[in-house]
């Protein structure tokens, strides 16, 4: 019956769809335009955040295996479990303060220095994206990546307090740098209307792609800061301070640098040419950072260490991370180089010359390699790579030197000197605190007989049971 | 009284086919406990000689130690450090006097390279050897 009376009704509106055809195209057309742009929109949103999601995860495996892997290896075996613990505690630590008060403080809009308290238990943090940060991606994305960067942040200074503070002070510490020292930095750099945000609205336009000045000059800093206020190592130096598994510190190096195209290529929060650039770049700089360690060693102790090729990569990833979204493959080849060579001297000639004990290497790699990658992105910088900075007419802005830009440097170095000297004012007011309170440094015979042992009652190799 | 560590007294040396020779006062005769502190990678070698020759009873620790041999730098970012203990292995045996000149001269010629750092043998009296699993006793024990 159905089947018999449809050609008839179809024969009708056939009839008539001429004279409705003027009135419905434009709406017909408009619908499926706006279908379209709704799909291209999801499928790019679907594109970004599943790049996004792997960074983060690339991002947190940088602080667990990697870091603790490179740092624990570093260390005396009686030590290992501890300091592998200071940087896995705060995989959880700093993950609950974030989302307490932290990713408010430094990513909702308030103050030129912090954020005000409108993302307070990730209040309004939720599947529709925040167009000031990534239009693309879910906020919650954005939020769960910058945590992975507060997270591996303070873990970096574990480096120079290693194998002898009290785990207690170590998180009072942390969370304490945390709130007054990390998340203002970030918000200053990266949060909207940050002071140093160079594309939203900062009075100093520093450029930090990846976090040179938020993260490792602030760590590094603060660790340097952190080595001459504990004093050093019982022992130090001495014949038996040597690190106990450099097969560790080398597995955690390599994991450091996979993770680092994690922390880099996805500081361009899409999964975009600009996220490739960042990649090559961070890839490169990396590689010339080995390889000018390596020669500077060689040509300075005779022989080319392990090592030395692993510190290399590291500081090298730590110049190129300010940079890895501004420069082109070459630069990035200079920058890394460079950066080989810095920490090389930095972590034996000025390190023997002033006598710090910085266990690590935490100030020697990530102080001084952020600072320089910080000044060299001034240099470097092309708006052929990126050219988000626009001027009023449109036109993509110069960047850096390389673009006749020379003031940037200034404005990169005022950026450093912010995080200097927060970093050096904020650890030390944080450290005295928890002296006071807790104590910072372990007693003579808990550290002789190590961390493990003495603040967590194991032991990390028994080899005979 | 036993005079087994005479001066002078060099292996080989036709006089000494057996520290019996020097060692034995009235009916005793000493079983020989031979410690010798070797290269580690001259481990197996060792052990091939001494098997070669019908010995297969030992016990090895892993040591540290040093004698003239200088030890050597090591170098981590810049920090120099010399070490002057290196690992040897130590190899114990308890043989009867009987065997005691053919293992040494066995397991010193398997250990040697020549250079500095091949290590010592020191060879002892023992006054008694036990098998615990069935309480044999002296040689028989061995």
């Amino acid at each position: 019956m159905f089947g018999r009376r449809f050609p008839m009704t179809t024969l009708i509106l056939l009839m008539l769809l001429p004279a409705m055809l003027p009135a419905q195209a434009p709406t017909a057309t408009a619908d499926k335009i706006a279908a379209l742009e709704a799909a291209v929109k999801s499928a790019q949103s679907a594109g970004d955040n599943a790049w996004m999601l792997v960074s983060c995860a690339l991002v947190l495996m940088m602080t667990g295996p990697g870091l603790a892997l490179f740092y624990g290896g570093l260390v005396r075996k009686k030590n290992v479990l501890g300091t592998m613990m200071h940087s896995f505690i705060l995989m959880a630590l700093v993950t609950v303060i974030w989302a307490v008060v932290g990713y408010s403080l430094a990513f909702a809009e308030g103050n030129p220095f912090f954020g005000d308290f409108r993302y307070l238990f990730l209040n309004g943090v939720g599947s529709a994206p925040n167009g000031d940060y990534a239009g693309t991606i879910p906020h919650q994305t954005y939020m769960i990546y910058q945590l992975m960067f507060a997270i591996i942040t303070p873990a970096l200074i574990s480096g120079a307090f290693a194998e002898r503070i009290k785990f207690s002070a170590m998180l009072l510490f942390t969370t304490l740098w945390a709130l007054l020292v990390y998340f203002p930095m970030a918000h200053m750099v990266w949060g909207k209307g940050g002071y140093l945000n160079a594309f939203l609205g900062g009075t100093f336009p520093t450029l930090d792609f990846a976090g040179g000045t938020v993260v490792h000059i602030t760590s590094g800093v603060s660790a340097l800061v952190c080595a001459l206020y504990l004093g050093k190592r019982v022992g130090y130096p001495g014949e038996t301070i040597k690190p106990h598994s450099l097969v560790l510190s080398f597995i955690g190096a390599c994991l450091l640098w996979v993770g680092w195209f994690g922390f880099n290529a996805g500081s361009a929060v899409a999964a975009s040419g600009l996220a490739t650039s960042a990649f090559v770049a961070t890839h490169f700089g990396a590689a010339a950072a080995t390889l000018g360690w390596m020669l500077a060693e060689w040509m300075k102790s005779g022989k080319p260490s392990v090592l030395g090729g692993i510190s290399g990569c590291v500081a090298g990833l730590v110049a190129i991370t300010p940079a890895s979204g501004f420069v082109s493959p070459m630069s990035a080849l200079i920058i890394g180089f460079a950066a080989g060579i810095v920490c090389y001297l930095m972590v034996t000639s000025v390190k023997a010359k002033f006598g710090y004990d910085d266990a690590l290497d935490a100030f020697g790699v990530h102080g001084a390699g952020g600072t320089l990658g910080a000044i060299l992105t001034g240099v470097f910088a092309t708006n052929a790579v990126n050219d988000a900075l626009k001027d009023a007419s449109g036109k993509a802005m110069p960047l850096g030197l390389v673009d006749g830009n020379g003031g940037q440097i200034a404005n990169q170095l005022v950026g450093a000197g912010i995080a200097w000297v927060l970093g050096i004012v904020g650890t030390l007011i944080i450290l005295k605190i928890c002296d006071v309170l807790i104590g910072v440094r372990v007693e003579r015979d808990h550290e002789v007989q190590g961390l493990d042992l003495s603040q967590h009652g194991e032991e990390g190799y028994i080899l005979e049971s | 009284m036993r005079l087994f560590a005479r001066r002078n007294l060099r292996l080989g040396d036709e006089r000494a086919e057996t520290f019996a020779d020097i060692t034995v006062k009235g009916d005793i005769t000493y079983m020989k406990k031979i410690e010798a502190v070797i290269q580690p990678f001259k481990l197996e070698e060792v052990k091939e000689a001494l098997k070669a020759i019908g010995i297969d009873g030992m016990t090895i620790t892993e040591v540290r130690g040093h004698g003239r041999q200088k030890g050597h730098k090591e170098v981590y970012r810049g920090q120099e450090y010399n070490v002057d203990l290196l690992p040897k292995v130590k190899v114990e045996l308890v043989v009867t006097d009987a065997r005691a000149v053919e293992s040494i001269n066995a397991l010193s010629a398997a250990a040697r390279t020549g250079k500095i750092g091949d290590g010592k043998i020191f060879v002892y009296d023992v006054a008694e050897a036990i098998r615990i699993r069935n309480d044999d006793r002296g040689e028989s024990a061995l």
